[in-house]
């Protein structure tokens, strides 16, 4: 049976290619000037190779993050922090815009096709907006060191997460607790694999509530987007079947990335010139990220993202601890 | 076979809102960076000393600059790098519009858990975004 998008293969190579040539070319002609000093001395006329440079990056970022399961902002936040120029609270303010900016164009479709459910979103999300802000006016407040560490060694742990957390695609939930009975927090999906319509309910929403309240601290205080803990709360501890934990994870996202967004922006800490390209790329490379898919292997990039976040918390450790400045 | 149930109302007026608002900012941050990035309005800050900037933490870099904090921006549209802070706004109040727009329907079908939450969720939205934890 023929591919439905297999026409489109020939040309994705391409563009693929050609980002690949321009990051190694920007690359190239970037890294001498980065090497020569903690604060580098651009030419004053090729100020345009880092913002060009955050952009092809975030493509791909965006081409990975999207069959990985994982959002934008846990990739981009480590990897933009440890190896460009930037400071990290600029790094991390534009993290959470990017986080946002995913969470927000996806929302449309999750919401109409149930994949996403408002009710359930809604009062976690209120728990994390709190706290976001708290994490943000905290980490705006830190020394950077302290902050540096701080990410190295929560990446590392999101690594671990990633590699033993268990995954329930339907968990059992014998009894809605009293909190989401009274709540209203059910639903139906429509399964597309198995053509059935399946319906789920949550149970434990208090002990999601305070988990939601650590998960919205450390997305505000590192920027970093929330979906690498959203999915495993929902699915695991709430009982919410995976797809719709994925969905309305990113519904939490798009609010309690918005209360720490503003607290960024009010306080300078989102910069245009790195945050838009990385918004731009990112938003890019996830649509080629949604169509790969379907030809790549989720599990090889799975393990290439791990790969990845595992050297970029070590470097981000390391920094932080002023071994590998 | 499609799914018979649909989603309760109010989320996919949500949804609809949200479509519409992100659309719109998304439109505006990538218009006005094209503009501050050709530069088509000056800049507060021109773009070839960024780099010597841009490795500063927020508040050396607002003491450094002279930038104000806040919504200082909004009166400095003639400048390329405040108005490409449009969008940035547009897609960050995306949410306060949408859950806005939802609380008529949570109050006409008297879930007053629901409105009670939205209320809750706008107001530390606005808050936020007021500038009020900067300042405080």
């Amino acid at each position: 049976m023929a591919k439905p998008n297999s026409g489109h293969h020939p040309n994705l190579r391409y563009v693929l290619l050609l980002f690949w040539l321009v990051s190694l070319a920007l690359f190239c002609s970037a890294a001498p000037a980065e090497a020569a000093s903690a604060i580098p001395v651009v030419d004053p006329d090729a100020w345009w190779i880092w913002p060009l440079a955050l952009f092809v990056v975030c493509f791909f970022l965006g081409i990975i993050a999207v069959p990985a399961g994982v959002g934008g902002g846990v990739l981009f936040v480590p990897i933009v922090g440890g190896f460009f120029p930037f400071h990290l609270d600029f790094v991390r303010g534009a993290g959470l815009l990017v986080a946002m900016a995913s969470a927000l164009a996806a929302g449309p479709s999750l919401l109409k096709n149930g994949m996403a459910n408002l009710r359930l979103a809604m009062p976690l999300a209120l728990a994390a907006s709190i706290s976001s802000i708290a994490g943000a006016k905290l980490g705006l407040a830190l020394p950077d060191n302290i902050v540096q560490t701080s990410l190295g060694v929560t990446i590392l742990g999101i690594t671990v997460l990633m590699v033993s957390a268990k995954k329930s695609e339907f968990p059992h939930v014998p009894q809605p607790d009293s909190w989401s009975a009274a709540l209203g927090i059910h639903g139906i999906f429509h399964d597309g694999i198995s053509g059935k319509d399946i319906s789920w309910q949550v149970h434990r929403t208090p002990a999601g509530l305070v988990l939601f309240l650590v998960i919205g601290f450390l997305g505000g205080l590192f920027g970093v987007g929330a979906g690498w803990a959203n999915v495993p709360g929902l699915n695991l501890l709430m009982g919410v079947p995976l797809k719709v934990a994925a969905g309305t994870s990113s519904m939490i996202l798009s609010m309690a990335s918005s209360s720490a967004t503003w607290y960024y922006l009010d306080n300078g800490a989102i910069l245009p010139i790195i945050a838009v390209p990385s918004v731009i790329g990112m938003m890019i490379g996830a649509r080629i990220g949604a169509h790969l898919l379907t030809i790549l292997k989720a599990s090889v990039i799975r393990n290439m993202v791990i790969a990845i976040l595992l050297f970029a918390g070590v470097r981000t450790l390391l920094k932080g601890l002023g071994i590998w400045t | 076979m499609e799914s018979r149930h649909k989603p309760h109302p109010e989320q996919l007026h949500y949804a609809t809102v949200l479509h519409w608002s992100t659309l719109a900012g998304f439109i505006v941050l990538i218009a006005t960076f094209v503009v501050y990035m050709f530069g088509w309005l000056p800049a507060n800050i021109p773009l070839q000393q960024l780099p010597q900037l841009w490795g500063l933490s927020a508040s050396e870099f607002l003491r450094v600059t002279g930038m104000q904090t806040g919504w200082s921006w909004l009166f400095m549209m003639g400048k390329g790098d405040s108005a490409s802070q449009l969008g940035i706004a547009m897609l960050s109040g995306c949410s306060i519009a949408c859950i806005l727009a939802v609380m008529p329907d949570y109050a006409k079908s008297r879930n007053f858990t629901y409105l009670m939450i939205c209320t809750l969720e706008v107001a530390v939205l606005v808050v936020s975004a007021s500038g009020f934890f900067t300042a405080h």
